[in-house]
């Protein structure tokens, strides 16, 4: 991606006429315009496509087992990486925004993790009080 | 933008990663450098969204491990019947299509709101509402379909009660979300048409001149939408 600009000083590598105002805020104060190629996203909307087909076919093709589960997840994560950085431009911003929102929603893993503990503990003591499923 | 302003308000080359980070944050002006407070405020209101989806999706799982009785297999519940025979999941496959497409155009309206194309920019937004609302139809039909087949939130007549109790509550709430980003790309999409970015005309509610980094404001919202929608689509339907 390296046509991919994302500057507000002007300089852009992009064709038609554009009629930036450059924020006169000083250097180290200037907000970014993100701008990138239409191609890119459609590209990234081509991806999306395919990867949304792909875990479509593995419910229709029926697959089990962690196989399933493992699929899921990567077509998951690749979804949502590409929307996150390329649709709403994460890849190009500074580092101190995309690491103040990337980084606490890793947190709920830790959520995940304990309430997997919690709710093998409900369904133990479910099974030992009720017994098997009706 | 490789510099960082220093508490006494030098500006020195901005380290690179981690250092970076701190110098940013530890900057005692403004943590995040380049970008407006609109972007700022969205982003931060779309991480504590991340949590309330979150905790969604974390109380469905623990209904779903921690039930004696089996989880309706939504493969089946969600099949619909196309030309005598039972399709899996088509409905929510077409969904997950309509939500990505809407992106796709949403994503491009941003594009055309910074060069200044006010009318390719109103048309795309207008497209990725009517696709939104075309969600939210699908999405009603899906609701429709299944109260009538005797889903509640409270039982259904395939297994484990929660089924109901989650699927309502999951995708009531996205459906929601998809309301309220239809009804703002429609506003968004009316003063674009309009030049109210261009005139500087102050908006109805907030009496402030707005700008075209508002299209892509607005664009955040809808892309997490559709990142919500990735989620659920992942551990509610195919799981």
């Amino acid at each position: 991606m390296a046509e991919a600009t994302a500057n507000g000083l002007g300089q852009h590598a992009l064709d038609v006429g554009h009629a930036h105002e450059v924020p006169a805020t000083g250097i180290s104060h200037a907000e970014v315009h993100q701008e990138h190629p239409i191609k890119l996203y459609l590209v990234v909307w081509a991806w999306l496509f395919i990867l949304s087909t792909c875990s479509y076919l593995v419910d229709y093709f029926g697959l089990h087992g962690y196989l399933r589960w493992s699929l899921i997840l990567i077509f998951m994560i690749l979804k949502a990486g590409l929307i996150v950085a390329v649709f709403m431009h994460m890849a190009w911003e500074r580092l101190a925004l995309t690491y103040a929102i990337i980084l606490p929603p890793i947190l709920v893993l830790v959520f995940v993790t304990m309430m997997v503990f919690e709710a093998d503990y409900t369904l133990f003591t479910r099974l030992a009080f009720f017994g098997a499923g009706p | 933008m490789a510099e960082t302003l220093t508490h006494i308000g030098r500006t020195e080359p901005r380290p690179a990663g981690l250092q970076g980070i701190a110098a940013d944050w530890s900057s005692d002006q403004r943590a995040f450098k380049n970008v407006s407070w609109g972007k700022a405020m969205m982003w931060i209101f779309l991480l504590s969204d991340t949590f309330i989806f979150g905790c969604f999706l974390l109380s469905y799982m623990t209904a779903r491990i921690s039930t004696r009785v089996p989880w309706p297999n939504p493969s089946e519940v969600f099949a619909l019947r196309i030309g005598g025979s039972d399709i899996p999941l088509i409905l929510i496959a077409i969904m997950t299509f309509v939500l990505i497409s809407s992106s796709g155009t949403m994503a491009m309206a941003v594009n055309f709101g910074y060069r200044r194309d006010r009318r390719k920019t109103a048309i795309l937004m207008l497209l990725t509402a009517a696709l939104g609302a075309t969600f939210v139809g699908m999405q009603a039909f899906e609701w429709t379909k299944l109260i009538t087949e005797g889903v509640r939130p409270w039982g259904n007549p395939w297994g484990a009660a929660q089924f109901g109790s989650s699927f309502f509550m999951i995708t009531g709430f996205h459906g929601t979300h998809v309301t309220i980003g239809v009804i703002f790309l429609i506003i968004v999409a009316r003063k674009v048409w309009r030049g109210d970015f261009d005139t500087g005309r102050r908006g109805f509610f907030t009496s402030r001149t707005g700008r075209y980094e508002n299209v892509e404001i607005m664009g955040l919202y809808w892309h997490f939408v559709d990142l919500v929608w990735v989620f659920i689509f992942a551990f509610f339907y195919l799981w």
